[in-house]
């Protein structure tokens, strides 16, 4: 009974930002609705017993990607709404089909069927800790994606690390060249 | 009935707390003021103990000024957001064997948890005031955070690993009631790692670059006053009370001393978070602030691979030890 009363609450409140989120003017407060939004994510994470990912979710999502955000937008310092034109002159025709889509979604549910319960029951995963059942699945059964996983992530720092050495390296050569068109300052 | 009593003990640990964050402001001035030579409060009360009190009235009653350009909001918000994200924290510590009021399985998770929320507090304060010094610092706060975090997470790997737990009583009870039984002992990079990147976290010099007082006004906090800006401070020392509570519940044997105490287990727990308060004060004494770019080379070039180094060989270690 509580715990449908907590998961009804945490739904609502996550629909309510998730619309708050695009409707807000300000981009600051439109992350901040994110970051509300992101709670409640993780109270729902809490409700399934899966409280690592719970505690993960606050600390990558909410902790340091959102952040990252709030970082991008003070630094680009937007003070006049972009304004762009319509892609669709009648915007009828936009609402008309985003109805569609939501009935298609709601027809969907219909056929939703409940999977066989496999080794990590409810009573299991609680006796063995979430952590614990997430650490002994992940490096025993799903090792192959997990080491893929680290492989793509690698890749991208790698990329990262690329672009940034790059970068300066365009600057030095600018200021090799002696030509004056210095635009990005990347040197005080 | 369950809950009134779980109120109570919320209510007592709340007050105990604000307690300790009145008077470690008190221990603070004082510690400085004898290693300036000089007396640090002495006016108020005997040799200024009642000083704490009298600061806390004097911000209670103080105007509660609020920027015209400022948005309304999240200036508001803003330091409550510090302030409860870091209350939260005080849940899951072990104070004795018993003494936690939530003995949950991911104790420390959380307490990364609710750290890096107490960010927020700090980010939002710049953002809403509208005015160029708390702006930098909150961005200052904002990078700070995001790269000691790192460095924080990794050197707590180590003491997970040979705990086997994320549990925080089950940390202290992996590592015995003996002296040596201490994981800083069997994790000396680790605590070194924690110990500079707790400073960074809970932005004390030589890393208080969010509050530069002497480039940036105050940071972050610039434009707050009265009961608001004294929410930002009492934030500020209860963050350092719980980093340095991990610190001994992690590193230095949480509630186990050298002899048992009756009536009041948690004294040795008391004594070692002081300790470690002591190590923060004397450090703002002795040591000046870093340049900005000395910090990241630190935190990003140092900090994270000494970690990783750490993680590394606790794992040969266990391995070739099995």
């Amino acid at each position: 009974m509580l715990s449908k009363f907590i998961f009804l609450y945490c739904a609502l409140v996550i629909v309510i930002t998730g619309i708050l989120a695009v409707r807000f003017r300000n981009p600051v407060h439109s992350v901040l609705a994110v970051l509300v939004l992101f709670f409640h994510m993780a109270g729902l994470y809490l409700l399934l017993n899966a409280e690592f990912l719970a505690a993960i979710q606050i600390i990558v999502y909410a902790g340091a990607i959102l952040v990252l955000y709030l970082f991008v937008l003070f630094l680009v310092n937007i003070r006049q709404e972009i304004k762009t034109e319509r892609f669709v002159a009648n915007h009828n025709i936009s609402k008309f089909i985003s109805f569609l889509v939501f009935l298609i979604l709601i027809a969907v549910t219909q056929s939703f069927r409940l999977g066989t319960p496999g080794k990590w029951t409810t009573d299991a995963i609680r006796q063995a800790t979430h952590t614990k059942a997430l650490g002994i699945e992940i490096f025993t059964s799903y090792i192959l994606p997990f080491e893929i996983i680290a492989l793509i992530l690698l890749v991208a720092v790698v990329g990262g690390i690329l672009l940034a050495k790059q970068d300066k390296q365009e600057v030095v050569m600018a200021q090799k060249e002696g030509s004056g068109s210095l635009t990005r300052g990347g040197k005080k | 009935m369950q809950i009134l009593i779980l109120l109570v003990q919320i209510a007592i640990l709340v007050g105990v707390v604000l307690l300790h964050v009145a008077y470690a402001t008190y221990f603070e001035r004082k510690i400085i003021g004898h290693m300036q030579v000089r007396m640090g409060p002495m006016l108020v009360g005997w040799h200024g103990l009642l000083q704490p009190i009298a600061d806390g009235i004097k911000s209670f009653f103080k105007e509660d000024i609020i920027p015209e350009q400022a948005d309304k909001p999240l200036f508001l918000a803003a330091p409550i957001i510090c302030l409860v994200s870091m209350m939260v924290s005080l849940a899951v510590l072990p104070f004795a064997k018993g003494w936690a009021l939530a003995d949950i399985n991911i104790g420390l998770l959380f307490i990364f948890a609710m750290s890096s929320l107490a960010s927020y507090g700090i980010i939002l304060a710049g953002w809403a005031s509208n005015s160029k010094y708390t702006l930098l610092g909150g961005m200052r706060s904002m990078a700070q955070v995001i790269s000691y975090e790192i460095s924080l997470g990794l050197s707590l790997v180590g003491v997970m690993m040979l705990s086997g737990s994320l549990n925080l009583t089950q940390i202290v009870e992996a590592q015995g009631s003996s002296f040596t039984g201490m994981y800083i002992f069997t994790q000396p990079v680790a605590f070194f790692v924690f110990f500079v990147a707790m400073l960074a976290e809970t932005n004390r010099v030589p890393f208080d670059l969010p509050e530069a007082e002497t480039e940036l006004v105050s940071g972050y906090c610039t434009e707050y006053s009265g009961m608001r800006y004294a929410m930002f401070f009492m934030a500020e020392y209860i963050g350092m009370f719980v980093m340095a509570s991990i610190g001994v519940v992690c590193f230095l044997g949480g509630w186990n001393g050298p002899f048992n105490v009756p009536f009041f287990p948690p004294i040795w727990f008391i004594l070692k978070v002081y300790l470690i308060m002591f190590v923060f004060i004397w450090i703002r004494a002795t040591l000046p602030r870093y340049r900005y770019d000395q910090l990241m080379t630190i935190g990003w070039k140092l900090l994270i691979p000494l970690a990783l180094g750490n993680i590394f060989f606790t794992g040969l270690v266990k391995i070739v030890i099995n």
